[in-house]
C-alpha cells in the first residue's frame, strides 16, 4: 500500500502527466466529466461524471477508415486515431466494472474490436473508492463493492491522504514510477471502507432483487403486459444509453468530404426510431419494442450469453438523467419475480 | 393542491367526461415522477402525485393521446397551456378529444439545484415556509426554496392559464418584467468572439441524446430531418464540433416563432446546457423586429414569421444592428 497527502495531489498529477496523458474527473460547467489534465485542475467533488468513463475506450465518434477513388482504383486509407499510453484517474467502482462488460463484447469475443483493444491496452485505470454514495447508487446489486473499486490501481481517500494499491502489472509499473508516493498502512483504508459499507447497506436500492431475470424466464418477461405501461411516456431520446457505462451499440456511417469518403462509427441507441433499420424496415416499429429491447438486453439477453453477468453496474446515471424518470430500477421492480 | 387535482381526476373519470387521465406517477423517490395515463380510481389513489417536481409539460403527449379513441383529461400548468395553444394553432392536437384542467402554479423545483446546493444522498424533503428541509443519507440540509426553482420558473413569464376547459385554483397574470431576457442581453453585450467561446464551451458538452428535441412541444415532425438517413444531413454522431453546433442552431431556427419558451429543453438536458437561451434570443429578436409576440398566447394571432407586411425587417437589418460586412 502506498500513500500521499491529498494536498500533494497536484504534484502527483503533474508527475503522471509528465510521462503519459492523464484524464481526471473535473468540473465542467455545472457537471463533471473526464478531461485531459491541465495544471490547476482539481478532482471534482461530485460523486460521478455525467458521461461515463467508457468514452475513453469507446468514444462517441471514431474514424475507422477512408476511401479515395481515382478512376477505377479505390484506395483504402487507415484512419485509426493514434493512441498513446494514458492514465484514467478517479474512475468509480461501477465504471471500472463496466470495462469488464465492454471487454466481453469488444475484446474477448471473436473477432476482437482492434480499435477498442488498442485503447484498452494503452490505458491504465486508477479506480477511486466511494465514500459518499448517492441515493441513486445500486452497484452492490451486481456484486460490485464500491469500497474495493478494482482497476489497475485501486485508490482510497482516508482522512487527509490518498492510498494506492496496484492490482495488475500495469498498475505496478505506474506506482513504482512515482517516487513521491510513501509507504502506507491498511488500517485507515479499512476504517473508511467500513464506514462506507454501513452507508451502502442503507441505500434505498441495496436489496433490489434480480430473481427471475435469466434465460429461463426470457419469453415470460418478453411477453409481459407491463412493458406497455413502463414505456408509455418514453420520449425515445438517447439519454439513458449515452450516459450508460455499459451500452455498447454503435452505427457505422459514411461521410463524403468531396475528396474522399470517411467511414466512421458513432454510438447508437436502441431507443432511436432508426436503430438497426434494415432494407426490410424497422424490426422494432414502436417505442414499446425499443424500450423493451434495452432492458431485455441488460437484464436477460446479456447475462444469458455471458455467464450470468448483467449488463448494468448500478451507477445510477439513468436514474438521475432520464427526462421522464423511467429507469432500470423501475423496470426490475415492475417485472421481477419478487414484487418489491 | 394535490388532493384537489386527484379528486378532480377521479370525478372526471367517474362522471364519464373522460376515460383516462394524463398525470404524474409516483417514483422510487419523491422527485422522480413519470408522466402516466391513469384509468381507474385505484391507480389515482395509489400513485398520482402533484408536487413541485411535476415539471413535465404534457402538451406534446396530447398530439398522440388526442388521436386515440375516447377522451383524455390533462392537467396543464400555465406555461403548459401556451404549448397547448401553439399545438392547437398548428393543428397537431384534436381539441375535442382533450379535457384540459388548468392548474395554478407557483413554480417547480429542480432536483439538480438541490444537489448542487450540497445535498448528497437525498431521501426526502419537507417544505417549511421559505425553506426546504432536505433529508439525506448524511444528515439534513436546509435550502431556500426560491433558490431551488427551475431556471424557467425563476423568470416565469406568465401565471395566466391561456387554455382550459376548467380551472383548479386561482391563476394569475402575464408577468411583464419577468427578467427572462436578462441573460440574452448579457450574451448580446459580448463581442462575437466571446459569444462564440461561450457557446463553444456550452455545446461541447452535448452528448447528442436528442432529449431537447424529443421533449420539445414545438418539435412534432413525424420524422425529424436529423433522423432521416435519406435527408443527407442525418447526423447520429457529429463528424466534428461544427456539426454539433449546427444541430442546435438549426433546431432553434426551426422552432423560432413557435417556441413558447416553456423551458423543457433545458430541463431535460443531462449536461445542463442553457438551450433556452438560443430560443429566447429568437423571441427577443422577433419582439424587437416585428413587435411583441408571445406564441401560444392565443390560437388566432398570425405569427410574425408567417405573416408579411411591407414594413417587415429585411435581411440588411443585420448591419443596422451592428453586424459587420465581411
Amino acid at each position: 500500500m502506498k500513500k500521499l497527502a491529498l494536498s500533494r495531489l497536484p504534484e502527483l498529477f503533474a508527475a503522471i502527466g509528465a510521462k503519459e496523458k492523464l484524464y481526471i474527473p473535473a468540473d465542467d460547467g455545472e457537471s463533471a466529466r473526464f478531461l485531459p489534465y491541465r495544471e490547476g485542475m482539481e478532482l471534482t467533488k461530485k460523486l460521478n461524471t455525467v458521461r461515463s468513463a467508457k468514452d475513453l475506450f469507446f468514444p462517441q465518434v471514431e474514424n475507422l477508415m477512408a476511401f479515395q477513388v481515382t478512376g477505377k482504383e479505390i484506395k483504402i486509407i487507415e484512419e485509426r486515431d493514434p493512441c498513446e499510453n494514458f492514465v484514467l484517474f478517479g474512475v468509480r467502482a461501477c465504471d471500472a466494472a463496466s470495462f469488464g462488460i465492454l471487454d466481453r463484447v469488444f475484446r474477448y469475443a471473436e473477432p476482437a474490436d482492434t480499435y477498442y483493444v488498442n485503447r484498452r491496452e494503452h490505458g491504465t485505470v486508477v479506480a477511486l473508492a466511494c465514500t459518499e454514495p448517492e441515493e441513486t447508487c445500486f452497484c452492490g446489486v451486481f456484486g460490485i463493492d464500491a469500497t474495493q473499486p478494482g482497476g489497475d490501481v485501486s485508490a482510497w481517500i482516508a482522512e487527509s491522504d490518498m492510498y494506492f494499491r496496484a492490482n495488475t502489472e500495469k498498475g505496478e509499473t505506474l506506482l513504482s514510477g512515482l517516487a513521491l508516493l510513501e509507504d502506507g498502512d491498511e488500517a485507515p483504508v479499512d476504517a473508511v471502507s467500513a464506514k462506507t459499507r454501513a452507508i451502502l447497506e442503507k441505500l434505498p436500492h441495496a436489496k433490489l432483487s434480480l430473481k427471475g431475470f435469466d434465460g429461463a424466464h426470457m419469453l415470460d418477461l418478453f411477453h409481459s403486459k407491463e412493458w406497455e405501461k413502463l414505456s408509455e411516456s418514453c420520449l425515445g431520446c438517447g439519454t439513458c444509453t449515452f450516459v450508460c457505462p455499459t451500452c455498447q451499440c454503435y452505427d457505422i456511417r459514411e461521410f463524403d468530404t468531396g475528396k474522399e469518403v470517411k467511414r466512421f462509427r458513432c454510438w447508437d441507441s436502441c431507443m432511436y426510431s432508426d436503430f438497426t433499420k434494415m432494407s426490410a424496415g424497422q424490426p422494432r416499429p414502436t417505442q414499446l419494442e425499443r424500450f423493451r429491447q434495452r432492458f431485455m438486453h441488460k437484464l436477460v439477453y446479456f447475462p444469458d450469453n455471458n455467464d450470468g453477468v448483467y449488463g448494468c453496474v448500478g451507477c445510477g446515471r439513468c436514474l438521475q438523467k432520464c427526462p421522464i424518470h423511467m429507469n432500470i430500477v423501475k423496470v426490475v421492480k415492475a417485472l421481477g419475480e419478487e414484487k418489491q | 393542491m394535490q388532493e384537489l387535482i386527484k379528486a378532480k381526476a377521479i370525478e372526471l373519470l367517474e362522471n364519464g367526461t373522460v376515460d383516462r387521465v394524463l398525470g404524474w406517477k409516483a417514483g422510487e423517490f419523491f422527485y422522480d415522477l413519470t408522466p402516466a395515463v391513469f384509468t381507474t380510481r385505484e391507480e389515482i389513489d395509489k400513485d398520482f402525485v402533484y408536487s413541485v417536481f411535476s415539471g413535465a409539460n404534457f402538451s406534446k403527449y396530447l398530439v398522440k393521446e388526442s388521436r386515440k379513441e375516447g377522451k383524455v383529461a390533462a392537467f396543464l400548468k400555465p406555461c403548459d397551456t401556451y404549448s397547448f395553444n401553439q399545438l392547437l394553432k398548428e393543428h397537431r392536437i384534436l381539441r375535442d378529444h382533450v379535457h384540459v384542467v388548468g392548474i395554478a402554479c407557483d413554480g417547480m423545483c429542480d432536483i439538480d439545484k438541490i444537489r448542487a446546493a450540497g445535498a448528497k444522498g437525498i431521501l426526502g424533503v419537507e417544505s417549511g415556509g421559505e425553506n426546504l428541509n432536505v433529508h439525506t443519507l448524511y444528515g439534513d440540509v436546509t435550502v431556500k426554496k426560491a433558490d431551488m426553482l427551475a431556471e424557467r420558473c425563476r423568470c416565469c413569464k406568465s401565471h395566466k392559464l391561456v387554455a382550459f376547459d376548467e380551472k383548479l385554483g386561482e391563476d394569475g397574470d402575464v408577468i411583464e418584467n419577468s427578467g427572462r431576457f436578462d441573460e440574452v442581453a448579457k450574451l448580446e453585450a459580448m463581442t462575437p468572439d466571446e459569444r462564440f467561446e461561450f457557446w463553444r464551451g456550452e455545446l461541447s458538452r452535448c452528448i447528442r441524446c436528442n432529449a431537447c428535441r424529443d421533449v420539445c412541444p414545438a418539435c412534432t415532425c413525424e420524422k425529424c430531418v436529423f433522423d432521416n438517413d435519406k435527408s443527407g444531413i442525418a447526423n447520429k454522431g457529429a463528424a466534428n464540433s461544427f456539426e454539433e453546433k449546427m444541430y442546435h442552431i438549426i433546431r432553434a431556427f426551426h422552432v423560432a416563432g413557435r417556441c413558447t419558451d416553456c423551458g423543457e429543453c433545458s430541463r431535460v438536458c443531462p449536461e445542463h446546457i442553457p438551450l433556452h437561451l438560443l430560443n429566447r434570443k429568437f423571441i427577443k429578436d422577433i419582439d424587437e423586429l416585428y413587435g411583441e409576440y408571445q406564441s401560444g398566447a392565443d390560437t388566432e394571432t398570425r405569427p410574425p414569421l408567417m405573416d408579411y407586411r411591407q414594413d417587415d425587417a429585411d435581411p440588411s437589418v443585420v448591419y443596422a444592428r451592428g453586424g459587420k460586412r465581411e
